[in-house]
């Protein structure tokens, strides 16, 4: 069992058709994705605006069904969200206003039944005190900065130890100094513990920085366009221009084209 | 070429002293004073109170208009004697009831609202028939059906307070953002589950707004209804109370049973609301 559970990916996105309703439209977000990810990937999802990236993102949370295709994770169909794949949002309100920075992570502690009492506390102080906020563990979230309100998501999220930690453009309503100040956390973190993370992001500077693979997807709608493996951490100042400009090319062409066929 | 020309030139600036002045100063005492928002409002209420006694005895005239000591004198005697404690709880306690049916009913409905689109279609359309129409204006019809007693003065209050307070719970449900939602979800919560441990209290601020406005109508109904009623009901509660002394032409005491109205409404809207919010959603930063 073993060695087959080495080689069996973490997460299997397979042929995913996603198409959701809005008052006027049946809008296809992504067509016939396929992508996997393995354990301790730091996979990430890139593209511009209108690629599906998000709604691909909550499918493998369980927040809507593919119309076409299976999303599964260690081999069991994804039909519902659930705490084995723990979701950090764009938006500051993600954390429950009327609880503090550390009951926020007992909270969803004990709401799955992971932990209770004193057990989830404990858990959550860790937790909390990893993301360098400690001294604010007793402090509600409408004192928090908008770094530390995603550093307290993540937190959650980790306490959670998914399979798989899903991140919905955690790092883009934060100014660019805090940003990138909470990419580097993000990373001292992984090395950590090597968690898997399924990172949404539309930055290519970002995707470079964070991913060790990245899936480029192009929009209306969103399909796979390209697919890069083995970036590495420590990639050179040099490279990762380079490849940011590769990226680039390969998203600007698309664009090009549209413009002529319009 | 220069060699300064080359790249990005750094400058460090020097701070000097502390010619900036004050970063950070306490406020003096005057300012600190100024504050206290009761302390403003206090005074407010010293400048009324004085402005009464002065017109009223200019106008010399206690069957139209008594003093503000004289009135003051018939409330310090009705509270003494306890018949204006009996008379405000004989209100209370009707008060009560309705307002705890009218609550029960509220959960209910919005119950139902959330959980089917047909329930929110019919607590939309009820609220709207409902809301505009005064709960006081349903009494005539209340007396015929259910007689002088109790059950006509519930049957308003349940009027008074059900629409409102299921409407803004309603509302503030529907304004929980998906975000907070997706949470729940994500830490598998579903159906009443999700209702309590997030809905209701991200809708928090709204429900309290609700409660407080149901509880303003319930209150304004309740003494206007006793007006009505007190004509042959036996006992009473405040309205009740303002009415009979009127026909005695007691005058102060009319008006002490309506600062007595005043003073509850005061204490319950400013000090038990506001301390429920100062506790909940101020704390929270949901509400300024």
């Amino acid at each position: 069992m073993g060695a087959q559970g080495m080689t069996l990916p973490l997460l299997d996105v397979s042929g995913v058709t996603l198409q959701y309703r809005t008052r006027e439209h049946l809008v296809t977000a992504t067509y016939r994705v396929d992508f996997s990810v393995s354990r301790s990937d730091r996979f990430i999802l890139l593209g511009p605006s209108g690629c599906g990236k998000s709604t691909l993102l909550k499918a493998v949370g369980g927040y809507l069904k593919p119309t076409e295709g299976t999303i599964s994770l260690n081999g069991r169909q994804i039909t519902a969200p659930g705490p084995d794949r723990m979701m950090v949002f764009q938006e500051f309100d993600q954390l429950l206003p009327w609880k503090t920075v550390k009951e926020n992570v007992v909270f969803a502690l004990e709401a799955s039944g992971k932990l209770r009492g004193a057990a989830a506390r404990e858990k959550a102080a860790e937790a909390v005190s990893k993301v360098g906020l400690a001294r604010f563990a007793d402090s509600y979230p409408h004192m928090l900065s908008g770094g530390m309100k995603q550093r307290v998501a993540i937190a959650r999220g980790m306490a959670m130890e998914p399979d798989i930690l899903l991140m919905d453009e955690p790092f883009a309503a934060l100014d660019a100094l805090t940003r990138r100040k909470m990419q580097d956390e993000l990373l001292a973190l992984w090395q950590e513990t090597e968690f898997t993370v399924l990172f949404v992001t539309h930055s290519i500077a970002e995707a470079i920085k964070i991913g060790n693979k990245i899936l480029l997807l192009s929009p209306h709608p969103g399909r796979v366009k390209a697919r890069i493996d083995d970036i590495p951490q420590d990639i050179s100042a040099n490279a990762a221009a380079k490849l940011e400009a590769e990226i680039h090319s390969m998203l600007f062409a698309e664009q090009i084209q549209e413009a002529e066929h319009a | 070429m220069p060699e300064t020309a080359m790249g990005p030139r750094i400058t460090i600036a020097r701070m000097d002293g502390d010619a900036h002045g004050v970063v950070e100063r306490p406020l003096t005492a005057f300012e600190k004073i100024y504050n206290l928002n009761w302390l403003r409002k206090l005074v407010i209420l010293a400048v009324l109170a004085a402005a009464w006694e002065i017109y009223a005895r200019w106008l010399n005239n206690p069957l139209l208009f008594p003093t503000f000591v004289e009135t003051v004198r018939a409330l310090v005697d009705g509270a003494v004697s306890g018949v204006l404690a009996m008379r405000a709880w004989a209100s209370i306690q009707m008060l009560l009831a309705g307002y705890a049916i009218g609550i029960a009913l509220a959960c209910i409905l919005t119950f139902l609202a959330v959980g089917t689109r047909i329930g929110s279609d019919f607590l939309e359309t009820m609220t709207s028939i409902f809301n505009p129409l005064p709960a006081i204006a349903l009494l005539p019809l209340a007396m015929t059906w259910f007689g002088l007693g109790a059950g006509s003065l519930i049957f308003v209050l349940v009027h008074s307070v059900l629409w409102t307070v299921a409407l803004n719970t309603h509302s503030g449900f529907r304004s929980v953002s998906n975000t907070l939602r997706m949470v729940g979800q994500n830490c598998s919560l579903s159906g009443v589950r999700l209702v309590w441990k997030i809905l209701i209290p991200a809708a928090l601020p709204s429900i309290l707004t609700g409660l407080k406005i149901g509880w303003a109508f319930a209150w304004r109904t309740l003494i206007a209804a006793e007006l009505v009623f007190g004509v042959s009901s036996g006992r009473g509660g405040l309205g009740w109370f303002i009415y009979e002394r009127k026909n005695l032409l007691d005058i102060p005491d009319v008006f002490a049973g309506l600062l007595t109205v005043i003073i509850i409404g005061l204490f319950i809207e400013n000090l038990v609301f506001r301390k429920i919010e100062e506790k909940t959603v101020r704390r929270w930063g949901m509400q300024q």
